[in-house]
This record gives structure tokens, C-alpha cells and sequence, in this order.
């Protein structure tokens, strides 16, 4: 496994985000984390990132402890996060934004041309201001950046919130590139359709924990819907309690 | 025959800027009615909570409280009149204890004075679980407590109606069920109840009828279980498709 | 016709004023620090520069190859030391930890440099007080001359750098979202002690300017800081060409204020800053940021 968590836990302040949380991804294999709002999705991905620190738990990386290592640290070792909402840097330009990106990053098979290459509707945008793009637009400058720093790993948050159905099928066409080049690929997905056509494996999250992982083909959509809102496993649980007549007053 | 409803909100608009997020919303509450609305990211749910509170005004619509247009009115004259509201990310009032901040509702939103105002807060506590923290400062309360605190809070300023903002989240199995038991005694007093949730399984245990919102629309009402299983329903949180089971 | 040149009087000081002002917009561009130590810092500049020119009996023109870099190391220990932690504590803590370190600064100078007032003149000769005449009554300094072109000069590299250079891209990406630049490879605290070094050279250039086209002492910090944020304020806050011409305005106000009453100098700066700093509030949304955009 080229990244790995080991029990990581996650907080904001007193609300626990990411429980328990164990998961890896090999070389080129692409995960797709489906889950609920405030399943703990974002949270998980920032972390790993090293933009969020860690209450408990280990993030391995080739094997080796990244716990503690700052994030532009770990972008030096490979892994890139595309976060939830793009971020773009909004007073640059697109190709300013890339620049950026790859002067910091590391050196690899992706640079200005190639990114380019992967996002054709990117090249007569390059001197617009990254603030000014569409959405589409906007995403795809965003997966470049990332693509700039030539990641083993590459997180992906929420690429279609916000997109036309035209720009997410426009957006996935260039990540297929990305995918069978050897990428390792986590990304969230609210469509399950595209999650399913597009990943190898998949993790559906539940209130910080992960409740259901498998490889995408032995998985069907009515197992994952059933995890993704988690009623049979608390109707199971609350039926048992109230068989068993627990007091639930503190 | 159906009691006529506490709340009724008609034809709800709500535009920010060149976004609409609200649109075209028709809501009716019954008195004492526990209604849940879930729905994906980006539905509204939070904005057509912020409306009925009056935390902003629609863009468009009415909403009628007992009777009276309510529209025009802020979310401190609305609590006045009966509708409160407790906020997802829990705001107590530090530097106070619980049972103070319980006072400042009862006595300013509440509109009580003396012995009155602090039996509501007593009351408030016990039907909270709240009573052993009362003396406690609220900063130093842990999470749960807090979202005790904040529907304890709203519980003393008298409300009709009681609106809360994903609550749910951060818990522990247990704690949810400890919030889930306080939720429930204040149905109990008679208290109508508006939820939005994204941990489906709690909003079950507590309400009659679930809503779902998506993309500013109320897409689905009803039986809680049988709106949950509604194909187009799960279709709007997971995509197209995905409602048809395998 | 005695107008006329204050006119041209005011904009030559404005040059003095925008290199003065150019620092601190910088840092505040950058990194949102507002340094109140600025002027001190500019101060204690001069003094470092007159202390080589007593010592080598050389021009401070070749002083300036090791104060500038002397700034720079300053710089470098105050982001390290001081404007690192009380970032991290808050946006109004740098506030008060640059207003400690003007104190300290100013008491520390007064200690070691005594009382009284010097200068720089008297180290560069004919230049400090020569002119060149226009018409009979307009003339112009050849030292303000001077200070106005270097203005330009820095203000135009400042830009140059920030637009085209790979630091400039990384400085730009930094203040715009330090916490997502991290997510690209960059340590923002790295890029952070690059730019108070950078804004300290800048700095010394203005303590350098301050000493060679007057007198200054210990405490002269505290009427600098003022100057530079009324010249900032102004130009409006972030842009670097802003600058300039908030430092003309501010130097035009002034010398035409000191042509109608001899208090006029100080009150005519301060009531045009002012009623800018309300036009800008009220009519203009607010204080605009060019250097560093809000998300989108």
C-alpha cells in the first residue's frame, strides 16, 4: 500500500469528525469515499493531506510515518490534495496558478504542457483571472494545480459540487488520463453512479466511521445506499436496546 | 378535523444575488407535529430554516405564525411571538452559567420575571436533563451538553415552535440517544418540532412526518420511512439511478 | 507663482514619502501586519548608516552595500522572533508586539546615540543641498530628485518582481491563501521571512533617505509610522503605484498647508488623509486590497 491509515481520529473542537478511521490505496488503484454531509469525508482527505492534524492514529506513507509531517512536507513526498471548494489562488491567472504549483512541487511527467494537455479548455483561459472561470473551468485549473506537483496520491474533494453535468463528464474525461498513469486516486463522489464507474474500490463513510469498503464490482448500489443512511444497522441496534429495556436517562 | 396549522409558510423565495436556493417553498406545520427534513448538500434545508426563523427574509412568499403574518418581523420579535431556534454549531453564552443562560432566555425572550422566569428555567433543565449542571459554567461543558444547553436555552423562552440546525452531528452512539430522550420530552410538552438531519437514523426515532429538500424544492413528504425509501429521494443524494435497488 | 513650486516641492516629497510608505504596504499586502515599528525601524537604518560613515570616513551611498543586508537579517529575526507568534495569537496581535518593539527600539537608540539630532548631510557634500532652477522662482533639489527616481525605481522593481519572478508568484499565492499554498509545497512561514526582509530593505532605503535629506533622532520613529500609514491610506491599502501618488498627495497638502499658515504643514496632511480615509470608507465599500484578493 502506497498510503495508509491506521485508526486515525479527527476533531473539531469537541465534535469528533473522522473515528477510527482505516483505509489504504495502492499505485494506480482509484477509491471512491461516498458518504453523507459531515460523514467526515473532507475532514478525512485534509488530513491525510496534513492540513487538519490528527488526534489520534497513523498516516504511513511507503511505509513511513507521516503523522506529524507538515503538509508542503508531504507534497514533497507525493501527496496532493485538491480541496473542497477549489481554492484557487483568485487574484492570479490560471496559468500563474499552475506556475506556482510546479515550481514547488516535484518534478515528473506532469508539467505545463502535459497538464494542458489533459485540460484543452484551460488553454485559452491561461491569462484569465482564476477568480473570472466557470466552475468547470474553475475544477479543472484546480486538479492541475495538483497535477503540477507530479503526486503518487492525489486527493480529490467534491469535484463535481457545483458543475453542469456537461463540465463533471468534461472533468472525469482528463482524470482518466490521471488514473491509468499509475496516479493512486482517493476521491469523494456524491453520485454513486460515477463513483462506481470510475473506482476500483469503494468506502462509504457514516458519522466519521467507515461502515462499508469493498472493491467496486462485488459491491452492488442497494448495499450502499443501505450504509450510506445506516438505518438497518441502527434499527438493529435500537431494536436490541429497547428488547433489552435500557434506561437511557443519564 | 385536522387542527388549522401553527405555521404556514407560502410560496417561500430566497435568491442571493443570481442564486436561487429557495424556490417556490410551501411548508405547513401542524401544532405539536415533529417533522424532519433531510437532503443533499446544497438543497436549502438551512436557508428555509433560516426563513422560518427570521434569521433573513424571503426574497418572496409569507410566513404565517398562529394566525398572524410574520413576514416582516426579525428573529428576536418571532421568539417573542413563539419560535425558537438553536444553532448547528452550539453558542452559549460564556462567562454564565447554564441556569443564567437559561434566565436570559426566560426572562427577555420568555417575557417572565422572578419566581416565574426561574421555575420556567427549572423546568427547562428537568425536561433536558440539565438539572445537576445548572451551577456549571457553560464553556466548560462538553459537547453534548452544549446542544442540551442550546435547545434548553430555546426551551425557556416559552416556544410553540422549535426549529433545529443538524443537531445530530459529533456524537457518540450514546450521546445521540441521550439527545435523541431530551428531543423527545420536549415534543413532549407540545412543542412542534422542525429538524434538519443529515444522521437519518435519529430523526426517526423522534418524528411523524419527513421532508425532503432538493435543489430548493420540497421533493418528497410524508411517512418517514416510506419517504426515505422513495427512489427519487435517494436519487437526489446519490445520483441518478442509484434509487432502484440491485 | 511661489504655488507652483510647493506644487512640485510637495510631489518631490511625495517620492520621499512613497519609499518611506513602500515597506510597510508591502508587509501589509503580504502577510496583513500592520508593523508600528516601521518608522523606528527606518530610524534606526540612518543611525546604522551614520555610524559607518563615522567609523570608515566613507559615503553612505557605499554604506548602504551592509546596512541594507543588515535589514534583511533584522527582518529575517522578526518574523522569527515576533510577527511568527503573534500571528498566530490573532490579527490585532502583531499590532501590539510592533508597538512594543518601536518602544524598545526608540529607548534603545536614545540610550546608545544620546539626545540630540544628526544627519547625513554633512557626508555627501555638495548633493545635500544642491539644485538645479527651473525659472527663477521654481527649483529642484537634486537630493529629492534623487530620492523621487529611487522611489520610482523600487516601487517599479517591487512590481516587476511580484508579477514576473517565481518568488513573486510564490509571495502573491502566499498572501492570497497561505493555508491552501501549503497544499502545493510552499512553507508559508519560509515566504513570510523572505517578505519582512524584503520590506526591511525597503525600510533602510527610507532611514537612508531620512538621514540624507534631514536630521533625525531617537524618537523621530513615531511621525514616520504616521507619515507612512497616512501615505498608504491614501494610495489605498496593498497597491504598490498607490503608493506613490498617496505619498504626492500627502507631500502636495502638506507644502500647500505650511504656503497658508505656518501650522498648516502638519494639520493640511492630516485633514486630507482624513477625508479620504472617509471617502474610501463610505463611498467606496470599504479599504480595497489589490495585492491579495478575497476568495472568490
Amino acid at each position: 500500500m502506497i498510503l495508509e491509515t491506521e485508526a486515525l481520529e479527527s476533531r473539531h473542537g469537541l465534535l469528533v469528525a473522522v473515528r477510527g478511521v482505516s483505509l489504504g490505496v495502492d499505485a494506480g488503484e482509484t477509491l471512491a469515499l461516498v458518504g453523507a454531509n459531515g460523514a467526515g469525508k473532507t475532514t478525512l482527505l485534509r488530513t491525510i493531506a496534513g492540513a487538519h492534524k490528527p488526534r489520534a492514529g497513523r498516516i504511513l506513507f511507503d511505509g513511513q510515518d507521516i503523522t506529524a509531517m507538515p503538509a508542503y512536507k508531504r507534497v514533497a513526498l507525493g501527496i496532493a490534495l485538491v480541496p473542497e471548494g477549489r481554492r484557487l489562488f483568485t487574484g492570479m491567472t490560471v496559468a500563474e496558478n499552475l506556475q506556482v504549483a510546479g515550481a514547488h512541487g516535484r518534478k515528473g511527467p506532469w508539467t505545463l504542457e502535459t497538464v494542458l494537455a489533459a485540460f484543452p479548455q484551460l488553454v485559452p483561459k491561461l491569462s484569465a483571472r482564476a477568480g473570472d472561470l466557470s466552475g468547470g473551468q474553475q475544477q479543472a485549473t484546480a486538479i492541475g494545480r495538483a497535477l503540477m506537483t507530479n503526486p503518487r496520491v492525489l486527493l480529490l474533494d467534491e469535484v463535481s459540487l457545483g458543475l453542469s453535468p456537461l463540465a463533471v463528464d468534461q472533468v472525469y474525461d482528463s482524470l482518466r488520463g490521471v488514473m491509468q498513469s499509475g496516479t493512486a486516486v482517493i476521491l469523494v463522489e456524491q453520485d454513486l453512479g460515477r463513483a462506481i464507474g470510475v473506482a476500483s474500490r469503494i468506502a462509504c463513510m457514516l458519522e466519521g466511521a467507515i461502515v462499508l469498503q469493498g472493491d467496486a464490482a462485488a459491491l452492488d448500489r442497494a448495499q450502499i445506499t443501505e450504509a450510506y443512511f445506516g438505518l438497518q444497522r441502527h434499527a438493529a441496534r435500537n431494536g436490541h436496546a429497547a428488547q433489552n429495556g435500557q434506561d437511557q436517562h443519564a | 378535523m385536522q387542527a388549522a396549522p401553527i405555521l404556514q409558510a407560502t410560496g417561500l423565495v430566497k435568491r442571493f444575488q443570481a442564486l436561487t436556493v429557495l424556490s417556490a417553498v410551501d411548508f405547513d406545520i401542524a401544532p405539536g407535529e415533529a417533522i424532519g427534513i433531510v437532503g443533499p448538500n446544497g438543497a436549502g434545508k438551512t436557508t428555509l430554516l433560516n426563513v422560518l426563523s427570521g434569521a433573513m427574509p424571503p426574497s418572496a412568499g409569507s410566513v404565517v405564525f398562529d394566525g398572524q403574518d410574520v413576514t416582516a418581523l426579525g428573529a428576536a420579535a418571532r421568539c417573542r411571538r413563539g419560535i425558537a431556534r438553536s444553532h448547528q454549531v452550539p453558542r452559549p453564552f460564556s462567562g454564565m452559567t447554564v441556569f443564567e443562560n437559561l434566565h436570559v432566555a426566560a426572562s427577555i425572550g420568555g417575557g417572565l420575571a422572578g419566581a416565574a422566569a426561574s421555575q420556567r428555567c427549572l423546568e427547562a433543565l428537568d425536561r433536558c436533563g440539565m438539572t445537576p449542571l445548572a451551577n456549571r459554567r457553560a464553556e466548560t461543558l462538553g459537547l453534548l451538553d452544549r446542544k442540551r444547553l442550546e435547545m434548553a436555552r430555546a426551551l425557556a423562552t416559552g416556544p410553540r415552535l422549535l426549529l433545529l440546525d443538524e443537531i445530530g452531528g459529533g456524537l457518540t452512539d450514546a450521546e445521540a440517544a441521550l439527545l435523541v430522550t431530551a428531543i423527545r420530552a420536549i415534543h413532549a410538552t407540545g412543542v412542534a418540532i422542525v429538524w434538519i438531519e443529515h444522521i437519518v437514523h435519529i430523526l426517526l426515532q423522534v418524528v411523524t412526518r419527513m421532508v425532503c429538500m432538493d435543489a430548493g424544492r420540497i421533493l418528497a413528504s410524508g411517512d418517514p420511512k416510506t419517504v426515505m425509501a422513495d427512489p427519487a429521494v435517494i436519487d437526489a443524494y446519490l445520483g441518478p439511478g442509484s434509487g432502484i435497488a440491485a | 507663482m511661489n504655488f507652483l513650486n510647493q506644487l512640485l516641492q510637495g510631489a518631490l516629497l511625495g517620492g520621499f514619502y512613497a519609499l518611506l510608505a513602500c515597506g510597510l504596504s508591502f508587509l501589509f499586502g503580504v502577510m496583513r501586519v500592520i508593523n508600528l515599528a516601521h518608522g523606528s525601524l527606518a530610524v534606526l537604518a540612518a543611525y546604522w548608516l551614520m555610524t559607518f560613515c563615522n567609523m570608515s570616513g566613507l559615503s553612505p551611498f557605499l554604506g548602504l552595500a551592509l546596512m541594507l543586508p543588515a535589514m534583511a537579517l533584522v527582518g529575517w529575526g522578526l518574523q522569527v522572533a515576533v510577527l511568527n507568534r503573534s500571528l498566530k495569537a490573532g490579527p490585532l496581535i502583531p499590532i501590539l508586539s510592533t508597538f512594543g518593539v518601536a518602544i524598545i527600539l526608540d529607548n534603545g537608540m536614545f540610550e546608545t546615540y544620546g539626545a540630540n539630532s544628526a544627519a547625513l548631510g554633512p557626508f555627501i557634500g555638495d548633493l545635500a543641498y544642491g539644485s538645479w532652477s527651473l525659472t527663477d522662482t521654481i527649483y529642484v533639489g537634486q537630493l529629492d530628485a534623487l530620492i523621487f527616481v529611487a522611489a520610482v525605481i523600487v516601487l517599479g522593481g517591487l512590481t516587476l518582481m511580484l508579477r514576473y519572478t517565481p518568488l513573486g508568484r510564490t509571495i502573491r499565492a502566499t498572501a492570497d491563501d497561505p493555508a491552501v499554498v501549503e497544499l502545493i509545497g510552499v512553507n508559508p512561514h519560509r515566504i513570510y521571512a523572505v517578505a519582512v526582509a524584503i520590506a526591511m530593505v525597503l525600510v533602510g532605503l527610507a532611514g537612508a533617505a531620512l538621514g540624507l535629506r534631514g536630521s533625525f533622532d531617537p524618537y523621530a520613529g513615531g511621525p514616520l509610522l504616521i507619515f507612512a500609514f497616512e501615505t498608504v491610506v491614501i494610495g489605498g491599502v496593498g497597491s504598490l503605484w498607490g503608493t506613490l501618488i498617496g505619498g504626492i498627495v500627502l507631500g502636495v497638502s502638506q507644502n500647500i498647508g505650511a504656503e497658508i499658515s505656518p501650522h498648516g504643514f502638519l494639520i493640511a496632511g492630516h485633514a486630507v488623509f482624513l477625508a479620504i480615509l472617509i471617502v474610501r470608507t463610505y463611498s467606496w465599500g470599504g479599504l480595497r486590497f489589490p495585492l491579495r484578493r478575497a476568495a472568490a
